[in-house]
Parts: C-alpha cells; structure tokens; sequence
C-alpha cells in the first residue's frame, strides 16, 4: 500500500517536473523568439487558471478577463526577467496576477514603491544546489498543501487565493487575529520541514 | 552586516499573498533589500501562492479573451529596464516616498528631548501609519506594549531590548502584547521606520512618545 502511495506521489512530482520544464521553454521562447505560439500554449494553460483566481473576490467574469489579458501581457512583456533560480514558471506567474490585483485594488492610491523588484538584486547568484533544489520544490510544495492541517489549508487560501488581509480572516472565522496568524506560522513551518526534508 | 532579527513568518506570510497594508509592506520590503534569509523565506511563500494557483478549477476563457490578447501582443512595447536608483542612505522604496536620499535632508519634528520624527506620507487610501524615529545616543525609548500591530526597521544606529540588539536592518515584528523598552546604544542616535495601524482605533505613536520618559 504504501509503495503504491509512493509511486502515485512520483508519479505527480514527474508529471509537475515535465510540466514546468515545457514552461520554461516555453518562457524562453517567448522571451528570445517573441514566439506567438509557445506564448498561446502559456495561454492555454494559465488563462483558465487566472480567470478562476481574479474572480474569487467577486470580480466579474468580464473584468476578470480584463485582467487575465493584462496578465498574460505581462507574462509576454516580461518573459525576459524571468528567473528560473527564483521560482517555478507558476509561482512567477501568480507573482504578476498578485502584483496586478494588488495594483487594481490601489487603482486610487498609486502605490508604486512596493514593487516587489526593489529587492531582487540580479548579482545574487544561486548555488548550484539551490537550483536542483527549486527544481523539485513545486512538487513538495504541493505535498505540503496536501498534508497541512485543514484549519491552516482554509488560512492559506483565503489569504492567497481570496486576498483577504489577516484581520478579515479573523472576522470571516471568528477567531483571534493572533491565532490566524500562529495558523500561518504553522503552516510555514510545516512547508519547510517539508523542502528541508523532502518528505 | 546580515540583519539577526527577522520578519514574523506570518508578516512574510501576507506579504506573499500581496494582503499587507500599505505601510507595513515598505517596512517589510525594506528589510527584504538588506535580508537574504527573508528573500529566500519570502520566495517559498510565493510558491505557496504558486501552488493554489496551479490548483484553481480553470473557467473558461472565452474565445473573445484569447483573441483580443494575441491581437494586443503587436502593440506591446517592451518597458526600458528600470533604472538603477541612486545610491541612498535610505531604502529605495523609502526614499521614493520621503523625496530624500540622506537622513539630514529630512524635516525632523522634534518631539520631546532626545526624540524627533517624521511623518511618512502615504498615498491617500494607503493602510497604516508610517513614521520615521530618530532617538539621541543612551536615550530609553518610552515603556511601552504594543497598542495593536507595529513593525520597526532599524536603518542607523542600534538599540537593545530584552530580545537583543537591533542594528542597522533588523526588524521587530512583534506580537501586540509584547512589552519593551528598547535604549539607544552609546554611540550615536538611532533612527527606526515604523509601520502602525491607523491611530483611531489604537494610541498613536505621538501619544505614547509624549508619556514620560523613563530614566536611563
């Protein structure tokens, strides 16, 4: 039983590498080439994903692919700042759907200097090993998600997902802000164990 | 020098997730610039973010959508690279919004003896409170819990605590129930950012720095 459970996880992890290998490519195509087909394949994938993401908060279906025009634009824009020692191809892309949203939400505030660049010094150069490392990273970081405790699972997407500030977690669940927050210390913690270990 | 104390994991947490006020993501994105450890940290929780987004039930998109994107990338002019900011004294996204590239360009109001600050204005609509502290040498800063959130960079200079010592690009990011009373090193003054929620629902820093001061 449990070397089936094995398999089937290694089966995921292979099928999530093969998947984030095609994106890189894909990515570097778009970059190098401006290849319009290697970008519509990124479509294909990321579209239906964002559409589903910019619409959590009530959005639009209409808005909604305002905005998951804007980001794939980005994700066009973009392809060349891409980096894979920084994260997966999937990570970088909810990095511009965050961004986007957050600069929506901001629409009347002009906040620019929060740019998330103003701390990413190109001159870090990551270990060879760290590379490996990120590499295997979204297939545990999806083992992680699934063994975490339900009540820090429900945390973590109401924060990611429906980007709700850790006070409205409070208020939706009626617990103290100071257990949301131990909930997301937990969570974390649980996601290292996991990279630390790779189990 | 690598900053010794951290950002909070659920402050890096809500970073990631892009839900931190406006005020406590320039203090949490300024310590970021100076701390490895919490980029990396903060790179782990964007794959969080990464996974739920590669999980979502995908909608369809409509036919529309893709076209209109694919016809939009012709008029898609590259942004030219972002030009390096100058060198500053103070963190980019700091200077960006105080207009000042050193400490002495900045208006200081003083305070009380020894204690000066400096509104940092947000865009209006901005969460939070922002405020820069400058505290004279051997000076103990008021006794003081933590009415609600608060975040303090070090940028110049260190303090002491019960916790340790806060030099240049270490973070307090502490529960609201912690008491401190953090002192001012010999050797020169020290200045701090300070990210807190709005005042109407908790004391004000200014009112908390207007209590009397305890004795060094």
């Amino acid at each position: 039983m449990y070397a089936v459970m094995e398999s089937a996880d290694k089966r995921q992890d292979d099928e999530k590498q093969r998947l984030e290998t095609l994106f890189r490519n894909l990515i570097v195509r778009v970059a190098q080439q401006r290849d319009r087909q290697a970008f519509s394949q990124l479509f294909d994938h990321f579209a239906p994903r964002l559409k589903s993401f910019m619409m959590r908060k009530n959005t639009s279906a209409e808005l909604a692919e305002d905005l998951v025009q804007e980001a794939m634009i980005a994700v066009w824009n973009k392809a060349g700042l891409y980096e894979p020692s920084k994260g997966s191809v999937t990570t970088w892309v909810f990095t511009i759907a965050r961004n986007l949203r957050i600069d929506r939400a901001r629409r009347d505030v002009h906040m620019p200097m929060t740019e998330l660049g103003d701390y990413d010094e190109p001159s870090e150069e990551p270990e060879g090993e760290e590379l490996l490392g990120r590499k295997q990273e979204d297939g545990l970081v999806a083992r992680a998600l699934q063994s975490i405790p339900e009540e820090q699972r429900q945390i973590l997407i109401l924060s990611f997902v429906d980007e709700m500030p850790q006070s409205e977690i409070a208020a939706r669940l009626s617990i103290p802000l100071g257990t949301v927050k131990s909930r997301m210390r937990l969570a974390y913690g649980h996601l290292r164990r996991i990279l630390e270990t790779g189990l | 020098m690598k900053p010794t104390h951290h950002l909070d994991y659920s402050t890096l947490l809500a970073h990631a997730a892009g839900t931190l006020d406006e005020a406590f993501s320039v203090v949490a994105v300024s310590h970021l610039a100076v701390c490895p450890t919490c980029r990396a940290a903060l790179r782990e929780a964007e794959a969080l973010g990464g996974t739920l987004l590669e999980q979502m039930p995908g909608a369809d998109v409509s036919a529309a959508c893709r076209t209109r994107t694919m016809a939009a990338l012709e008029g898609v002019v590259p942004p030219p690279p972002a030009m390096r900011a100058p060198p500053s004294a103070l963190p980019a996204p700091l200077a960006r919004l105080v207009g000042a590239r050193s400490f002495d360009e900045i208006a200081w109001k003083r305070k009380a003896p020894g204690v000066a600050m400096f509104d940092v204005t947000l865009p209006p609509g901005a969460r939070g409170q922002l405020k820069l502290l400058r505290i004279g040498a051997g000076r103990a800063m008021p006794e003081h819990g933590h009415g609600g959130e608060e975040i303090t960079l070090v940028l110049k200079g260190a303090y002491r605590d019960h916790m340790g010592r806060f030099g240049a690009g270490d973070v307090a990011d502490l529960d609201e129930d912690i008491e401190h009373k953090p002192v001012v090193e010999q050797d020169g003054d020290c200045i701090c950012l300070v990210a807190t929620e709005r005042p109407t629902r908790f004391k004000s820093l200014a009112a908390r720095l207007m209590q009397p001061f305890v004795g060094i």
